[in-house]
């Protein structure tokens, strides 16, 4: 079951309302994707933490429904 | 094998290898880009690291995930530490960063270490 970059984004702006978000598909399967995410949420936050954030946005889709997504995250500039 | 034993093993494997990768299949054949990307990079910078292929043990697989709250393998821990999966592992990498940590943790020589390129 693949997902749409839409549904991905969606998912995303409802968890961190002020993202900016770009999600490009890598492959056009809907299952792999790059994605860049800049919220005022992530200062101060490790890239780790950043991403578990944009993990638990998904709602257990990475890994599942959602194969691979790159991710780039930053709090703005 | 239940989950308290599949904590148990992750503890015992990161506490006793100071760099250990959860990965699908071995360093010698990795099985996914990702976890080949990270082996290739260990590899680089010449520092020893121990691997645990989850493909072999579907418990261990689901197991890692919950232990560190990240959805997704390759998983480096150094020193017991979760760093990161291939992403970060990548970005710091490229940042020169991954090269400090080892160095501030004795764990590859610090001239070995690639300098990070200052803009």
């Amino acid at each position: 079951m693949a997902m749409s970059a839409g549904a991905i984004e969606s998912l995303i702006l409802a968890a961190i309302p002020d993202a900016r978000v770009t999600v490009e598909d890598l492959a056009g399967d809907g299952d792999h994707y790059a994605a860049t995410v800049v919220s005022e949420q992530f200062r101060g936050l490790s890239r780790l933490k950043q991403h578990q954030l944009i993990y638990a946005a998904l709602q257990g889709r990475m890994g599942g429904e959602l194969h691979a997504l790159a991710l780039q995250t930053s709090a703005p500039e | 094998m239940s989950q308290s034993l599949v904590t148990e093993r992750i503890q015992k494997d990161i506490a006793e290898n100071p760099v250990m990768l959860f990965m699908k299949g071995t360093a010698m054949f990795p099985q996914c880009g990702f976890s080949a990307r990270v082996v290739q990079i260990l590899s680089h910078m010449n520092v020893p690291f121990k691997t645990a292929n989850v493909l072999e043990d579907p418990a261990l697989r689901d197991g890692i995930k919950q232990f560190s709250n990240w959805p997704t393998v390759p998983q480096l821990y150094v020193q017991g530490e979760f760093i990161g999966g291939c992403d970060i592992i990548t970005e710091m990498f490229q940042a020169g960063e991954l090269a400090t940590l080892f160095a501030e943790k004795g764990l590859v020589e610090p001239e070995a270490a690639p300098q990070a390129v200052s803009a």
